[in-house]
């Protein structure tokens, strides 16, 4: 009997409704009111005025806003290319190389994950400070030359951010990258080998198409995490020197709470998300192609 | 057993439809409609009281910044003190620092669950924004009730006056009393002053010599820590006041009309600012170095100066001991004594407070004579009467000296951020930009005006 009962066409939806209930009410309740404030000109304090799509305008023709922007773009390359860069490498070496104490090694390179962003900022400002142990360092080996305030210069605030964001993001991609390399059969790196193919074109004929997936997920969590960068730009510089580490996530901070302009905090919000989508799904698609 | 599943699965399921037309339904309406409270709140009106023990049982919730070693002593004392005075009332404190505080106040406010009383930066952005929005109470009635406008003197108040559409600052209602004066001063170390054969300067050309003198000597002259912006606007107040009338830059940095940035004073003030740094004057790498690690670099006696505010004492009390000395920055040959100053952030009562009367009678506690003595026990600047509560030597009795100078002689100039909303940040990535030789004198004038033009001219 129990078994033969003709399932109600809600059943599917009851086992969803929990997971759906909080769902919605932590995330696509605030997205919509996000979207909905956008078209808003709203104090957070009063109540708001519609003004069309007139915040959108404004993201669009901000000079500052735009370079916001760009910034993000850049600390895509530092949190997504480089890591990848560096994390093949590593993970074709940990992976091949029979080292003693691997599990060591897979934890070292793990651990910047695991550890809270804004205790990573606060440690890397003091290596960054001018009497910092980057500059101690360098002073030790008598590159006085190269010595500056890292953080506080025009020319090396941004990429010095970039590095931490690398630092972080390589432990991740890596242990991904391995994963991925570990499901490859070793015979065929052992045929190639005998057909007399160098370890780099094995790395590009035989790794690299069989991690395919793993490198699209290794740059979709780093490009979303290098894209909505908050915290590590909050406590390193402020968006300074100047505006030269302003980022879009920072952007909607600045507005929302600083500068009391939550109407188009949300716009800057909504276009981010929608720049995050859209990098993701071309990276995804690329992937998914080339399968 | 089945109909009655999938009848409850249609249940579900529709009260899952009904919360998302629901939730679609809230989206509807304009943002800030939302709440109870929509719109201004009624400000109370009628007699006030000042009897406290007759309103029963009251908890009062106050969110304050008060973190610092003194200014957390000092709260803490108090509001003791104001519970054994009033064993009916209960004081729940909420304390974080400044910019914390800054963050979270905007929501608190418009919350169910806001705050009774509150310190509320008197900036446009913050105390201007929460006035024109309904959320603070006006003082007026409480002030006349407790003789606040006695107490206080009028160059103090006009720094939380605010009109009711919250537009004007410096005239209108009272929305908030501070506790303690600040002034932006230049603190030194005496034995390297000494060392230097230097005396305490008494014009600003002397204090320039002096630097240059330091400089000689291979010592550094000024120390800054600009990573977060905002310390050097404190830096470039005193050299503005050196340069600048000070009506001048009271309507500057009060965001009223009929000033300009663009003035040959104040491209002077702003080119020797540069020109202390193209000179070497500051530590190396000011934009790279933290605010608080400046201070303590002159208490490890790696500098000569250090320009900051009076709120710095009490530290640097307890790191240099009487080594330590305080000046307010002097004036140009002829000029008026002139310096970035005024008062803490006040405490304000906010709309939402369930014991109004109550929560006045705290903020008049915590202003009262008594209460200014605890802050001068504690190592504050008390705003009221400061010289009768000046400690004979030391540090703070140089805090105190020029605190009392500068607001019975000179002129205190407001903080320079006031002015617009927008302003404490351009100032913060002007000056950043200046000292780092990104931007000439003429191109920070350039955009300092257009931030401050552009709000004056929109009519505030």
């Amino acid at each position: 009997m129990r078994g033969r009962a003709p399932r109600g066409r809600a059943t599917p939806y009851l086992f969803v409704a929990p997971a759906l209930a909080v769902y919605g009410a932590f995330l696509l309740y605030p997205l919509l009111r996000a979207v909905q404030f956008s078209f808003y000109d709203f104090d957070g304090l009063t109540v708001g005025t519609p003004v069309g799509l007139a915040n959108y305008a404004a993201v669009l023709t901000d000079t500052g806003l735009r370079a916001a922007f760009g910034h993000a773009l850049v600390l895509v390359v530092f949190f997504s290319l480089l890591p990848l860069a560096v994390g093949l490498v590593l993970a074709a070496l940990l992976v091949r190389a029979r080292v003693r104490g691997l599990p060591l090694f897979r934890t070292v390179v793990f651990l910047p994950q695991v550890i809270a962003m804004v205790v990573l900022a606060v440690a890397w400002r003091r290596i960054y400070a001018p009497d910092g142990t980057l500059n101690d360092l360098l002073r030790a080996v008598g590159l006085d030359a190269l010595t500056r305030t890292w953080l506080g210069d025009y020319a090396t605030a941004l990429p010095a951010v970039g590095l931490i964001g690398t630092w972080v993001s390589t432990g991740l991609v890596t242990v991904l990258l391995m994963a991925g390399m570990a499901r490859v059969p070793k015979e065929l790196y052992e045929a190639a080998s005998l057909d007399g193919a160098s370890p780099a074109r094995q790395l590009r004929v035989l790794t690299l198409p069989a991690i395919r997936p793993e490198i699209a997920v290794a740059l979709t969590l780093t490009i979303i995490s290098a894209l909505k960068t908050f915290d590590l730009v909050y406590v390193t510089t402020g968006g300074g020197p100047g505006t030269s580490t302003t980022v879009p996530s920072y952007e909607v901070y600045r507005r929302a709470f600083e500068l009391g302009e939550v109407g188009a905090a949300a716009a800057v919000g909504v276009v981010l998300t929608v720049l995050v989508f859209a990098v993701n799904l071309v990276v995804n698609r690329v992937a998914d192609r080339q399968r | 057993m089945a109909s009655t599943r999938s009848a409850a699965g249609r249940a579900v399921a529709r009260a899952v439809g009904l919360g998302a037309a629901a939730a679609l339904a809230l989206t509807a309406c304009a943002p800030g409609s939302g709440s109870d409270d929509g719109g201004t709140p009624p400000q109370p009106t009628g007699p006030v009281s000042t009897d406290v023990a007759d309103a029963g049982d009251v908890t009062l919730t106050v969110w304050d910044q008060e973190v610092r070693g003194g200014q957390d002593e000092q709260i803490t004392q108090l509001n003791a003190a104001f519970e054994e005075a009033y064993p009916n009332v209960t004081v729940e404190r909420v304390s974080q620092s400044f910019d914390d505080l800054a963050t979270t106040l905007r929501l608190a406010l418009t919350g169910e669950d806001a705050p009774d009383v509150v310190q509320t930066n008197n900036a446009r952005a913050t105390m201007g924004q929460f006035v024109a929005a309904g959320q603070l109470v006006a003082l007026d009635a409480y002030a006349d009730a407790y003789g606040w406008r006695d107490r206080y003197p009028e160059s103090v108040l006009q720094y939380s006056t605010y009109s009711e559409d919250g537009t004007v600052f410096g005239e209108g209602s009272l929305y908030g009393l501070p506790q303690v004066g600040e002034v932006v001063g230049v603190y030194y170390s005496r034995s390297a002053l000494d060392e230097l054969g230097l005396e305490v300067p008494q014009t600003w050309a002397d204090f320039e010599a002096a630097l240059q003198t330091a400089a000689d000597a291979g010592r550094t002259p000024l120390l800054l820590g600009n990573i977060e912006g905002w310390p050097a606007g404190h830096v470039f107040g005193a050299v503005q006041g050196a340069h600048v009338d000070p009506a001048q830059i009271r309507d500057l940095g009060l965001g009223n009309a009929g000033a300009s940035w663009t003035t040959p004073e104040n491209l002077e003030a702003l080119g020797q600012l540069q020109q202390w740094q193209e000179q070497g004057w500051f530590n190396e790498g000011v934009n790279g170095t933290d605010y608080d690690a400046a201070w303590q670099q002159l208490a490890d006696g790696q500098g000569v100066f250090l320009v900051a505010g009076s709120w710095l004492a009490p530290d640097l009390q307890d790191a240099m001991g009487e080594d330590a000395g305080f000046f307010a920055p002097p004036p140009a040959d002829g000029g008026e004594l002139a310096t970035t100053g005024g008062t803490g952030i006040p405490f304000s009562i906010t709309t939402a407070a369930e014991e109004p009367d109550v929560a006045a009678a705290y903020i008049d506690f915590l202003t009262s004579d008594d209460a200014m003595q605890v802050l001068a026990d504690t190592g504050n600047l008390p705003v009221v009467d400061t010289a009768s509560y000046a400690p004979e030597s030391g540090l703070l009795a140089d805090v105190y000296t020029a605190f009392g100078d500068v607001s019975s002689q000179g002129a205190l100039l407001p903080y320079l951020d006031y002015a617009t909303p927008t302003f404490g940040e351009t100032l913060n990535q002007t000056l950043q930009g200046l000292l780092a030789g990104e931007l000439t004198p003429e191109q920070a004038a350039d955009a300092l005006e257009a931030d401050y033009a552009d709000f004056t001219s929109s009519g505030g």
